[in-house]
Parts: C-alpha cells; structure tokens; sequence
C-alpha cells in the first residue's frame, strides 16, 4: 500500500476487502507523514491518539457489518484555522500557541462522523491572512513539486500534504483565494463552496462575510466526496444555507457537451505568460469535449482588490478585536494596567501581516471614513456581484486562471505587500460575490510549476462546476 | 490619500496595538499604498446601488432567526480554561479601579 497515492474510493475498497483495517492504515499513514514533514513544514502538529481513536471506531464498524462512513478510514489534515476540540489549534500565531478549543467545527464533526481520520494539522499564513505560507509564526511551507518556492496561501500547509501524499484529503478555508491560489501553485484540487455552503462555526474568524472552508484532494471525485460530507445548514451558523445539497457524485457523471463556458475578457487581458498559455490550452480541451465557448464581460473585475481589502480588513480588525490578553491563552507579561494588557498582548503577538490588516481595517471603519471606504466598497461588492449574476444568464461556467503566475520563490515577493495583494485578482472576484469556485490543475510550465484552471458558476451550482472539473479531468 | 505618522499612531491607538517606531514608519508608507490603490473605487458612481451587507440575500432565503431557547452553553471552567489568568470563576485582568 502506498499512503502517498491513495484516493478514497481505493481506501474504502482496501478496508471493505479486509486487505488492510483503518488502525493499520492511520498507524502507516501518521508514520509517513511525521518522516516527510521536514521537508514541506506542512504540518504543525500531528494527532495521533485522535487519529488511531477515528480508525478504531471504523474498523468497529466494519467488523459489526455496519456501514462504515463515505470518508471511512481516510487520513484527513485540517487546517489549524479550524477548530478540534482537545486539540491544540493555533491559527499560526504566536499568540494561540497553547490555545485548546472546547469544542469541535462543524465542518470537522461531520467528517469525523463519515468516518475521516484526523492526522494533524496544517501550517499556514498567521490567522489565514496571506498568499504565499510566508506569515506563519511557525515558518514557511515549502512547496513539495519545487522546494524552493512557496505553496501559495493562505492554505499552504492543506496543499502541500495532500500533494506531497501525507495526506488523502483535506480541510482548507478560503477567504479571497486561499483554497484556489494554494492548489494552483501545488497541483491539486482545491474548492471553493458557495457561500454558506458549509458550516463557519468553529472557523476562526477572519473575515466574516468572506470566510469559506473548502476541501482539497488529489482528484476532483474526492474532493467532491469531502464537500458533499460536510456541506448544508447548520443551525450553529446564521449565515449557513438552507439550499439542499445535491448528490455531486451524480453530477459528475452527466456530460458537458453543450455546456455554455464564459471566458471574461478582463482575465485573459494581459496575461501573455505561460500561464496565459496553459490555459488556453485548457480551453481548447473543453472545445473539444463539446462546450461552447463564449466571451464575456466582467466589467467591474479592476475594483476587486480595493473593495476586498476593504471589506476583509474591517471585518479582521473586528475579529480579532477578541485577542486582547484576557481570554485566549497570551498575555504580555510586560504590562501592569489593563490598557497595556492590551496593547501589549497584541502588538507583541501579532505578526506584521496581520498588524497591516487591523490598522488599515481600523482606519476604514474610523469616525467619518466609514461611509468613504466601507459603505463605498459594499456598494462596488453589489456591482461585482451583479457582474457575475448577468453572466451567468448567458453562461453556465465561468472560466479563468487561477493566479498570473506560478509558485514564487520563498521571499521574492515579500518585501511588497500591495504585489502580493494585486496578485489575488483573479480569486478574489467570486469571494466577493459568494459564488462556488474551484481549481483544477491544468498542466505545468516548461519548469514544471502546476497551473490550475479555475472554474466558477453561479450560487448553489457546485454540481455544475464539479461536472465540469471532472469531464476536463478526464479529458 | 497619504496617511502621516501621526494618523498611523492615533489608528494604532484605535486598534489597542503596540507599535515600534519603525512599524510605524512602515505603515505610514504601505497604508499610503495601499488605500492610493483603493482610491481607484471613487470613479465608480454608486450613488444609487445598494450596498451587499448580506451575502446570499439575492439568491436565497437567508431567514435566519432562530427560535429564542437556550442551548447548551460551556461549563464556566471550560469556558476559563485558556484564559492566562482566571479565579473565582472570573477572567483575571490587571487592576483596574483602585479601592
């Protein structure tokens, strides 16, 4: 058996044929991924009594004749922005070092019951703020296809392990293309729901209008397989959907001749690029599975950055109001009243990112720049939105790169921030409008750095999108 | 729009962050950047768009009261176990009032 290349449907086949039970299986894949950890930094932590736990209770099962659960048995990881009761979850802080959740995320209950096995968790930017992995207080993730090249972000860590093999499947969130631009960069399978498709509790907030946890795989079966697990309303999430969730396993089975396919012009302008190249190529093999391809318009896509990092500053610079040296495990030891407590805490435990991200959030929301900044930007947030809703009653899917380039080298684009803020353009359009978006790998550059094609439809449709994924996958 | 260091300190302030000088040398300039770049949003009028506050409201129906009965809610100890400080089933802060 080789843990590096299992998918999950040959987990289920190996357990049900008695070949190898789930304890064995977890004992084998803890062991490979706590020897091939050093490389990649992907993992912060491991959790091996959980884990040994979750595969003693699938094997229980499958002794008992029981159905054991779509994710029965299955080495999953979960990204350390996601809460697991017992379990030490940092969100890659200092200042959440020894923070131990009470309870449990929705997302990480529902996997478990499927019978999913909780190996560790993942590295990635300091409380999900970030593209390349480079803001974590714990160190970088390198990216296992190039070592010297970052696996994008903010969800490096849950890229790279499902890349790299240390783990079949796993749990990311997505903020302005944190899933997306991190499986692009590492040559996996990373989704995007719709808004509200699953639950938020237990995800430490960052932006809360824009928060999404999504799953990544090595294939886009399992990673619908993952999603559709942990997808629908939850009462613990306000904002979590009462839309049913369709059988995304039947979806995928329907062919995608005639299927409308929208390419917007503002994507594909300026991006002469081997990037520019792969896609094109992508675009040719869904011609040739029968799609239509049409151009389309996006016309708002150039005030994207500036309304995001409006809206998901202000939103952060709320959230984390909470790290304030009295409740969440950090406190400056230098401070003797309360109001250095505070100050103290926080400006000794975040890290720069994140400082950047509360101050121009703070800024926004301050007395008379709300209706300037905040107000103006939901305003523009309407008519991106409102871009997507008219394409998509011309077009079933929307196709686009993910990012306009490939894996950067550790360090090269850290010394400018609003670079590294650009380059989330072309993922950070769908967050806004809330709209279910993926990326699929399209083939590497002539370095060999994976590209991922990224593929968006309207609200609710992730059958749509998945349909699509996986007849291009196919080829 | 140029933020100065002293805008920078007074939103530090706000923020109840500790901020080194050179931070806020640093921020003062990639704010500037920054929000320069989000100046870019004023040649949109939007006079009469409403604005998103609710993600899904267009598409679906995002009635969301819940019916208003208790729950089950932490044991107090569990509630306090990674606080830095705690007594008497209490957060425990620096003095605040002296007696």
């Amino acid at each position: 058996m080789n843990v590096s290349t299992l998918t999950i449907a040959e987990t289920r086949r190996m357990l049900l044929a008695k070949e190898v039970s789930a304890t064995e299986l977890a004992t084998e894949a803890l062991a490979f991924a706590q020897t091939e950890n050093p490389k990649t930094n992907a993992y912060l932590h491991f959790s091996p009594e959980r884990a040994m736990e979750a595969a003693r209770a699938v094997d229980a099962k499958i002794a008992a004749g029981v159905e054991p659960g779509a994710l029965a048995g299955v080495p999953v990881a979960v990204k350390d922005v996601i809460v697991t009761k017992g379990l030490r979850t940092t969100c890659a802080s200092r200042l959440l070092e020894n923070f131990v959740p009470p309870y449990d995320a929705t997302a990480v209950e529902r996997l478990e019951a499927a019978g999913g096995v909780i190996v560790g968790k993942t590295n990635c930017d300091e409380f999900a703020m970030g593209s390349s992995n480079e803001n974590s207080a714990y160190g970088p993730v390198r990216n296992p296809v190039a070592l010297d090249r970052v696996p994008g972000g903010s969800s490096g860590g849950s890229a790279a392990v499902v890349a790299q093999g240390t783990a079949v499947i796993s749990l990311g969130s997505d903020t302005g293309g944190s899933i997306r631009q991190p499986a692009s960069f590492c040559g996996v399978v990373g989704i995007t729901p719709t808004y509200g498709r699953v639950s938020r509790y237990g995800l430490v907030a960052f932006a809360s209008s824009l928060d999404h946890i999504g799953p990544f795989a090595r294939n886009v079966e399992d990673a619908a397989t993952l999603l559709e697990v942990m997808a629908g309303r939850d009462e613990n999430d306000a904002t979590s959907a009462f839309a049913p969730v369709a059988s995304y396993g039947e979806a995928m089975q329907q062919p995608v001749k005639g299927m409308k396919v929208g390419l917007p012009r503002e994507y594909f302008a300026g991006l002469a690029s081997e990037t520019g190249d792969l896609i094109a190529a992508a675009v040719e093999r869904l011609k040739a599975l029968g799609c239509e391809i049409v151009d389309i318009t996006l016309p708002h896509t150039d005030y994207a950055i500036g309304t995001y990092y409006i809206i998901c500053t202000a939103e952060a610079s709320s959230n984390l109001a909470r790290y304030d040296g009295a409740r969440y495990t950090s406190r400056s030891p230098n401070s003797t009243t309360l109001d250095d407590m505070y100050r103290n805490t926080r400006g000794e435990g975040f890290g720069a990112e994140c400082k950047r991200r509360i101050m121009l959030g703070t800024y926004v929301l301050s007395a008379g720049y709300y209706d300037a900044y905040y107000r103006k930007a939901q305003k523009v947030r309407k008519l991106i939105t409102q871009d997507f809703l008219n394409a998509f009653a011309q077009v079933d899917a929307i196709v686009a790169p993910v990012s306009p380039f490939p894996a950067f080298k550790l360090g090269e684009k850290m010394s400018d921030p609003l670079e590294m803020y650009l380059s989330d353009i072309y993922t950070i359009t769908g967050s806004l409008a809330g709209i279910p978006c993926m990326s699929v790998p399209a083939g590497n550059t002539s370095d060999g750095l994976p590209v991922g094609m990224q593929i968006l439809t309207k609200h609710f449709d992730e059958a749509g999108m998945l349909r699509l994924a996986r007849a291009f996958e196919r080829g | 729009m140029k933020l100065t260091e002293e805008q920078v300190r007074y939103v530090a302030n706000l923020a109840n962050l500790a901020l080194s000088e050179v931070e806020v040398s640093h921020f003062s300039t990639e704010l500037s950047q920054i929000l320069e770049h989000v100046d870019k949003l004023n040649e949109l009028d939007t006079e009469n768009v409403e604005p998103m506050a609710q993600v899904l409201f267009d598409v679906e129906d995002t009635a969301t009261m819940r019916a208003d009965v208790p729950g089950p809610t932490l044991p107090n100890e569990v509630a306090l176990a990674n606080a830095p400080l705690s007594g008497a089933s209490h957060f425990k802060v620096p003095l605040v009032i002296e007696k």
